[in-house]
């Protein structure tokens, strides 16, 4: 029995996905015993590099793939054993989707989903004209879907996934490759959503730490298919409040990972190029490590030419629990 | 009415929607549905008048023609369009709306056979104008019970392929390749199908259209079917009633079995397959 203020509760979910032959035929784990609690009225956010498992929950959660063990509720309702039922309870938007016909204008085509879920037209209508108005497109109502930007096309994919007025929504990577202004429009537009209904709940998977920082109430960290972490933003990046985050700029140097490789004391380091120098970023145990880092990156050569003490972010945590930054691929 | 009728009837006219406003707003059929059928039955109408076959031989290829736009309709917007649906991200859509699947492809076949019925009669009207070819239907209600009934088993067989390539996107798209061509010949579309022999017929009827083609032909031209006709229409008829019952029945059971396996196999959003 799925406790009444649970919107989604998995038990071990795993999923175990067999490649082709002709693609080696050995199996990939996908999802590894995931255990998660959202509770309803939240904006829960799953937070992982890509291939980290996220779009794999969100597809066995919205009944278009099976587990390999484990079980998964959604609004209560086991999605294997009831998907129909969970069906009636959800809707969701994917980044970067195509979906749709082009030609059919923009009302059109949400007309047409609307009826999927057996929304009157004259009450699809209603809410189609509200929700373009809110994402700034009611004077693209009329315009054929094949002339839109792709910009415009998500802001109509996310109209869709809310005209349903689902209890349960799934976004996966909703700003996918998205400009800043129409991100920033479709973040703005949750927000006002889940204020105006605040029953309703919110599952959105991203790799952009800064949206899950603002959006959600709480965020899971999700790498390999395992969570590592699960709170609220606040209370993830307070987990790092008792070691020091620092970012340098060396020149000279073309590795500091090697240069300060089981130096103790610092607990995990990302670095990049970036305009001809090396940016390092550093989690370090206790601000007094930072004497005998900049000693060691000396010795090797290296230059140093910014120093930043940073407050600790979601990216931060991120690079504590798993050792790289979200934009890294696994290795 | 209950909730579930309602989204039902709903979701056929939604998926409808789109053939049916295709029609007006893409015009091009007119040059690829109507004129391009158009040159194939010429040539065949020529032969004909060439080796002085009766004028009613005309009227054979000119139906036939008509025909191939639904045959065209069922195996490229019927069967494969769930394996488009899935590569343009439309059928996860379509899967976690709480609606039957059946409703979903029911709109798509009601749509597109509207839509191909404006075409077809496109071709008719066209070459019966072009070829002066004869028309006259003694049996209006039994013609237009075959008819219908020819369309019903048709995109009932439509239906099943459709939910087979749920699963073999890709591979079965393949299929619909073989089918075209060899069908054409098989199901008699520009020929009476008796004249490639009972068994190859008896075969080809598992193609409504061989069926219907025939019994339309025989409705139709009644005195010269009579040497060429492959069964009775009375037999005809009950054959395409059973063979739509058998591939409803098929589709709405296949449909369940495929979508599952693939929900279990991870194929129903794999894009590329």
């Amino acid at each position: 029995m799925v406790p009444m203020d649970l919107a989604v509760k998995t038990e071990d979910l795993t999923r175990v996905f067999r490649l082709r032959k002709r693609e080696g035929g050995r199996e990939v784990l996908a999802l590894d015993r995931v255990n998660l609690e959202v509770r309803r009225g939240e904006l829960f956010g799953l937070l992982g590099p890509n291939g980290a498992g996220k779009t794999t929950l969100i597809k066995i959660l919205a009944t278009l793939l099976a587990p390999t063990s484990g079980r998964a509720f959604v609004a209560g309702v086991d999605v294997v054993e009831n998907p129909a039922e969970v069906r009636r309870h959800i809707n969701m938007v994917c980044g970067g989707e195509t979906s749709g016909y082009g030609l059919l204008t923009v009302e059109e085509n949400l007309w047409m989903f609307a009826q999927f879920y057996g929304i009157p037209s004259r009450e699809a209508r209603r809410r189609i004209g509200e929700l373009l108005s809110l994402v700034g497109m009611a004077d693209r109502a009329k315009t054929k879907v094949y002339h839109l930007s792709s910009g415009m096309r998500q802001k109509m994919n996310v109209v869709r996934g809310f005209l349903t007025d689902p209890e349960i929504l799934f976004l996966d990577e909703p700003t996918l490759g998205l400009d800043v202004q129409t991100a920033r429009t479709i973040r703005g537009f949750i927000r006002q959503w889940l204020r105006e209904h605040p029953d309703r709940t919110i599952l959105l998977t991203t790799h952009y730490m800064h949206e899950a920082d603002e959006l959600c109430d709480r965020v899971a960290i999700i790498d390999r298919g395992r969570i590592l972490a699960c709170a609220a933003p606040a209370a993830l990046k307070k987990t790092l409040q008792r070691e020091a985050v620092f970012r340098l700029y060396l020149e000279g140097l073309a590795d500091a990972k090697a240069a300060l490789d089981g130096m103790p004391g610092v607990r995990a380091l990302a670095q990049q190029e970036e305009d001809g120098r090396l940016r390092v970023d550093l989690i370090l145990s206790e601000e007094e490590v930072l004497v005998s880092v900049l000693s060691r990156l000396q010795a090797k050569g290296a230059k140093l030419a910014e120093l930043r003490k940073e407050e600790p972010t979601l990216e931060d945590v991120f690079l504590a629990l798993v050792g790289r930054r979200l934009s890294e691929e696994a290795p | 009415m209950t909730w579930q009728i309602r989204t039902f009837l709903r979701t056929v006219v939604g998926r409808a929607y789109p053939r049916f406003i295709g029609v007006w707003r893409e015009k091009s059929w007119v040059i690829f549905d109507v004129f391009f059928p158009l040159l194939q039955v010429s040539a065949y109408v020529y032969i004909y008048r060439a080796i002085g076959a009766p004028p009613e031989f005309a009227g054979f290829a000119v139906l036939g023609g008509a025909m191939i736009a639904y045959w065209m309709n069922v195996l490229w917007s019927m069967a494969s369009q769930l394996y488009w649906e899935k590569e343009t991200g439309n059928l996860q859509l379509y899967l976690i709306a709480p609606t039957s699947r059946m409703a979903i492809l029911l709109g798509m076949a009601l749509g597109g056979l509207t839509a191909t019925t404006v075409r077809a009669a496109g071709v008719i009207l066209v070459g019966a104008l072009l070829f002066r070819i004869p028309l006259r239907v003694g049996h209006g209600a039994l013609f237009l019970g075959v008819f219908l009934l020819t369309l019903v088993a048709l995109y009932g067989l439509g239906m099943l392929l459709s939910s087979v390539f749920l699963l073999w996107g890709r591979e079965a798209w393949h299929l619909s390749n073989l089918f075209m061509e060899p069908v054409y010949l098989f199901s008699g579309f520009y020929f009476p199908v008796r004249a490639l022999g009972f068994w190859v017929a008896l075969v080809a009827s598992v193609i409504p259209i061989t069926l219907g083609l025939d019994a339309l032909r025989q409705l139709l031209y009644p005195q010269l079917m009579e040497r060429f006709r492959f069964l009775p229409v009375e037999a005809e008829l009950g054959a395409l009633a059973a063979l739509a019952v058998l591939f409803l029945f098929l589709a709405h059971r296949g449909l369940r079995f495929f979508e599952e396996l693939a929900r279990r196999e991870g194929r129903l959003t794999l894009r590329g397959q």
